[in-house]
């Protein structure tokens, strides 16, 4: 837990509160907590939850006029939205294999080289040292200084072939595909009252995420049943406790798109959802 | 594995209306249960007299399996000894672990029979066991003479 990392070092930890509805970052509270104090600014590229297109090149202009840095999680913005680490105007950008269509346990840390250069390894191992004595050692180039240890080489080749994979379909057409979809579903899923769909509604805002909660039936039931229908969806907190807890909610239920998604699933979904809410009337 | 095997009309049943709903008004122990990998909580009141079960409530927030089960789990242990529903908690879990020969025996299981299904979908057994662990824990601090207590599950622990 990054909150968690950050107190072991003496440093302290603030959110950025949300506005209005909760579903958008609230600039002006953002404006006011910046100060030469801030020393990195850490920001989701596009939530996981509620599917919300944060503006990273502005947080990270305003971020860089204090003198901090921005690290981005990209987990979801680069396999969805497609990103150009100069322009999305962050110092560190990190993102996943398991969500680019590529194997588990691989991922990416893009940082500026400058940056990465002047850190020291938090990790020690094979292929990041240079000379080693008994009594001390020093420390390769980089990115091999941060490689610590025998790699994940399949996971590494797996997730090559991902990128490439994706690149080929183009990643303006993967975003045009997963806009379509979810205005699409949002439009459905609106037809179904005693849905509560979480994020801002708006397909120029949101990612191709939508997670809802279900009037009187717990996620891991709606998840369940659609199961039995042969739909995938993910019940839980989905890694985002203290959103969740914002709501005043315990778990939630998601839909996301991916390059295979098709309208004929979003209308199997509806159904499906109507069926849970009356199993469970 | 068909929908009707897992959500049969008696967990609905639980699940909508429980029998020993709220707070434990004079509980000798109250434990509260809580997963946070799905939210599912249950807070357990207990009150003994000697070592049987006068009195037992839960109230809990969660899935359909989690809050059945633990209406389920009170209908069985009121007015028996800890001994006896310490036996219908083994016997649950024998049952979710899809342990045991024959039929599940209804005189200890009573509508716990129904939870046969969940044997097959191992992400929910915790879920059906959350409202027994909390009995266990609860029998175990009253007779003990202890207080009240809160357990958080972590990815590897019940079961």
């Amino acid at each position: 837990m990054p909150n968690l990392a950050i107190e072991l070092h003496d440093s302290r930890v603030t959110g950025i509160r949300t506005e209005g509805s909760d579903v958008v970052l609230d600039l002006d509270a953002y404006d006011r907590l910046l100060s030469e104090r801030t020393k990195l600014v850490a920001v989701s590229a596009m939530s996981n939850v509620l599917g919300t297109i944060n503006p990273v090149p502005l947080i990270a202009e305003r971020a860089h006029a204090v003198g901090a840095l921005v690290l981005a999680d990209a987990a979801q913005a680069v396999p969805h939205l497609g990103v150009t680490f100069d322009e999305l105007g962050a110092d560190f950008m990190g993102f996943t294999g398991h969500k680019l269509l590529g194997p588990m346990g691989i991922g990416v840390l893009v940082a500026r080289p400058e940056l990465l250069d002047s850190m020291e390894p938090f990790q020690t191992g094979g292929e990041m040292i240079r000379q080693v004595t008994i009594e001390r050692a020093t420390w390769n180039d980089i990115p091999w200084r941060f490689e610590a240890g025998t790699p994940n080489v399949g996971g590494a080749v797996g997730l090559a072939a991902a990128v490439d994979y994706l690149d080929a379909i183009g990643m303006d057409q993967v975003r045009a595909h997963e806009s379509a979809l979810t205005a699409y579903a949002l439009e459905r899923l609106a037809e179904l009252d005693g849905l509560r769909l979480l994020g801002p509604g708006d397909v120029e805002q949101q990612g191709g995420v939508v997670s809802f909660t279900m009037a009187g039936v717990h996620p891991h039931d709606v998840a369940q049943v659609l199961d039995a229908e042969g739909i995938a969806v993910r019940a839980g907190d989905h890694c985002a406790m203290p959103l969740h807890t914002r709501f005043g909610l315990a778990a939630s239920t998601r839909v996301s798109f991916s390059v295979y998604s098709t309208t004929d699933e979003v209308d199997a979904l509806v159904t499906a959802l109507d069926k849970t809410q009356r199993l469970f009337a | 594995m068909a929908l009707e095997d897992l959500y049969q009309e008696i967990i609905l049943d639980h699940y909508r209306k429980p029998r020993h709903p709220g707070r434990l008004a004079g509980a000798d122990v109250e434990v509260r249960h809580y997963n946070p990998v799905c939210g599912d909580q249950l807070t357990v009141g207990v009150k003994l007299d000697g070592d049987k079960i006068a009195g037992i409530a839960v109230e809990g927030v969660g899935c359909s399996i989690s809050q059945a089960a633990a209406s389920v789990m009170t209908e069985q242990v009121i007015g028996h000894t800890v001994p006896v529903a310490l036996e219908a908690s083994e016997a649950f879990r024998r049952l979710m672990h899809g342990e045991g020969e024959g039929e599940p025996d209804e005189e200890v299981l009573g509508d716990g029979v129904a939870f046969a299904g969940v044997a097959k979908y191992p992400v929910r057994i915790k879920c059906a066991l959350l409202g027994w662990m909390a009995l266990k824990d609860a029998a175990a601090r009253a007779l003990a003479g202890q207080g009240g207590g809160e357990t958080v599950y972590d990815e590897d622990e019940g079961s």
